[in-house]
């Protein structure tokens, strides 16, 4: 049975669920108590489990990571909001130099289940430091885990996925996408970690990216049918480790692989999907990988967001170039 | 050198008690300790100092990459790890070798990271909660404080019951009082109030740079300046260390918040064995510092008291045991296998380790094979 709802409910229902299954999960973070985030995604949690289960921690990124790898260190799951994607940075050192390294410290001793959850993302129109697409930081970071779910479904099992990971997982949530429903059902088997997913078929060319980029990626699929293009959508799901078995299967089928991304092309994960399918699909390729991507420049004024994010226009240029090989 | 009235101390520089309106409070502590228990404080000053000498040697003897000399700081070090329980936990920075010794762990295993053998790798749990070394500079204070956070959710602390309350105890030194996240710590310690002591090391100097470079006031008063307790001591003093200690840990224990304690002490040596504080600083503060030497006064201290010319020789040769014991195990250690550095990188399967740890594997028996 499913029902509908938004993302930000699915990952609400999410770790209420985690919660309830297991009483050493805390969440922690600025003003998710009684506000229940400035997302609204922890909503009612502070008032259902209760104040000693939901902390509202002073306003400081760098304490709230090091303070829960404190609280892992003891026994406990904490699950840390990071209020927006650009407010990540003070908590950079403890998430990189720490988080992700103390297992392997400990020789194997010590787990660390950390969730960090990062809305992320542009096109919500907002000021400076409010929009980013960080990602790439932390893909590059041995010891971290990084997930991004696309659809209210998959947000609703991943975050219960990540909660219940042994190893720190960072959560990229893209904000754009909290309000948008979709069906849920609780009663299915969940995901498979760490798996990508083919979220369309098709036969002419593959389109890979994550987040909220995927619901862009399956328009400009409809758009290329209609103009007589059978384009296949992968949804990465997950971006460290990467799955790379159905991309590869798909580019070795279509040939032809686009990546999208809202973060900086340069130096990013798009660019490692792309490194990896021209090593492992060299043969099938009959058109150099291409990349659409946030541009390398900061982050816009918000009224030039979509002029810098890729758009469904940019996508289909660079299926037109695809197809031109 | 920033003593004040304020600052507590017990044993003289001249190995003398000192009553004071500061110590006053903190003397019923040592009344108590009987003669053995002093004796055994001294022993630990001596055997660490010992430990810290043949280190150096072994760095320039080529056998360690490098040293972190903790010469000078033992007094601040052996007793506030005394005044602490079995079930507290210590989170030690990176040059408290005695308190790692003291709560289990071998001394080997401490070398190993300076042979480049290891970061770490002891399991708290087995070495009576005495975490792993951090060397990214105060970054431990956070995870001293949700540790201590997480003891108070989980009725660890304040139940009245001394035999199991229990308390943190995290060790940084003057530098790191500039590190954001030591502000940030005090702040969730103050705001969650956690059972915890912050134990400030002020030897003076951060590598070259002077503690008057990191603050314009006493060390201590940060803390109170965070609504947390704090007090100054003579961290050269070991009697004033482990009252002091065992004071504020008591307090902690029992769910009072945190404490602060900053211990006025010196660097002796150099901030690690690649470093040359003859460029920076001069002898006569040296000499000031050798005066109050932690063991030299403790010595004089114990004497006062009648142990034996054998007592001191005794230890004196448990620290050359000490020293031969570690010449001779640093060479045997083995250097692990390559495909260790995939090993426990994540706690769960991970694709890409699996990948690259066949890879490399492959790549080196494609060498054997060419044999």
């Amino acid at each position: 049975m499913t029902e509908t709802m938004t993302m930000a409910k699915a990952l609400n229902e999410g770790m209420r669920a985690a919660m309830a299954a297991d009483g050493k999960v805390l969440l922690m973070g600025e003003d998710i108590g009684p506000l229940g985030g400035v997302f609204r995604v922890t909503e009612g949690l502070q008032a259902e489990f209760g104040e000693n289960r939901v902390l509202d921690t002073p306003l400081a990124e760098s304490g709230i990571v090091g303070t829960a790898i404190g609280l892992a260190m003891s026994g406990f799951r904490p699950v840390c909001e990071i209020q927006f994607d650009g407010f990540i940075f003070p908590g950079f050192d403890q998430i990189t130099s720490q988080l992700a390294k103390l297992t392997a410290r400990h020789e194997g001793t010590l787990q660390m289940p950390v969730v960090i959850r990062v809305p992320y993302g542009g096109h919500i129109g907002a000021v400076e430091h409010h929009q980013e697409s960080p990602e790439a930081y932390f893909a590059h970071t041995a010891g971290l885990r990084l997930l991004s779910p696309a659809t209210p479904h998959d947000a609703y099992w991943m975050i219960q996925e990540a909660i219940t990971s042994n190893d720190p997982v960072m959560f990229f949530e893209p904000k754009s996408r909290y309000w948008q429903k979709g069906e849920v059902d609780r009663e299915s088997a969940g995901i498979a970690a760490h798996s990508s997913r083919v979220v369309r078929d098709g036969t002419e060319v593959t389109l890979v990216g994550h987040g909220a980029i995927v619901s862009m990626l399956l328009q400009a699929a409809e758009l290329a049918a209609e103009e007589g293009t059978s384009v296949e959508v992968v949804d990465l799901r997950s971006l460290s480790p990467i799955d790379y078995g159905p991309i590869v299967a798909s580019a070795q089928k279509t040939g032809r692989v686009v990546v999208v991304q809202e973060a900086p092309g340069n130096v990013s994960v798009g660019s490692e999907v792309a490194a990896t399918v021209a090593e492992r699909a060299f043969y099938s390729l009959e058109a150099p990988v291409l990349r659409v991507s946030g541009y390398d420049a900061p982050f816009p004024p918000a009224k030039l967001e979509s002029v810098y994010l890729p758009s469904v226009d940019r996508i289909l240029d660079a299926v037109d170039r695809a197809l031109a090989y | 050198m920033s003593y004040t009235a304020a600052t507590v101390q017990l044993l003289s520089p001249e190995g003398t008690l000192v009553h004071s309106d500061a110590s006053e409070q903190y003397l019923p502590y040592i009344d108590k300790l009987s003669d053995d228990a002093l004796q055994e404080f001294h022993r630990h000053m001596v055997v660490m100092r010992r430990f810290d000498i043949e280190a150096a040697n072994l760095q320039r003897q080529g056998q360690l990459a490098l040293w972190v000399p903790s010469h000078g700081q033992e007094a601040a070090q052996v007793g506030s790890a005394l005044a602490a329980k079995p079930q507290d936990h210590l989170f030690p920075s990176y040059r408290e070798h005695v308190i790692a010794l003291m709560r289990g762990v071998d001394p080997i295993t401490i070398l190993s990271m300076f042979r480049g053998l290891s970061h770490g790798g002891w399991d708290p749990q087995e070495h009576d909660n005495f975490h792993l070394y951090t060397l990214v500079i105060g970054s431990q204070t956070l995870h001293a404080t949700g540790y201590a956070m997480g003891m108070n959710l989980e009725g660890r602390a304040g139940t009245g019951n001394p035999d199991t309350d229990a308390a943190v105890m995290v060790y940084f030194g003057d530098g790191s009082t500039s590190q954001g996240d030591v502000s940030e710590a005090m702040v969730f310690a103050a705001s969650y109030q956690t059972p915890q002591v912050f134990f400030l090391q002020n030897n003076h100097w951060a590598i070259s740079v002077p503690v008057s470079r990191q603050s314009r006031t006493p060390l201590y008063l940060r803390g109170e300046g965070f609504g947390i307790p704090s007090v100054q001591i003579d961290g050269n003093d070991v009697l004033a260390s482990f009252a002091v200690s065992k004071a504020n840990l008591e307090a902690a224990r029992a769910g009072e918040g945190p404490r602060f304690i900053e211990a006025l002490t010196y660097r002796m040596g150099a901030h690690t064995t690649s470093d040359d504080p003859s460029k920076y600083r001069d002898n006569s503060e040296l000499e000031f510092w050798a005066q109050r030497d932690p063991i030299t006064r403790f010595d004089t201290y114990l004497r006062g008291r009648g142990a034996s010319q054998a007592f001191f020789d005794e230890i004196a040769a448990e620290g050359d045991d000490l020293a031969a014991d570690i010449r001779k195990r640093i060479t045997e250690l083995p250097v692990p296998a390559s495909s260790t550095m995939f090993d426990n990188v994540y706690s769960d399967p991970h694709p890409l380790m699996d990948e690259q740890r066949t890879a490399l594997a492959d790549f080196e028996a494609s060498f054997e094979e060419g044999n």
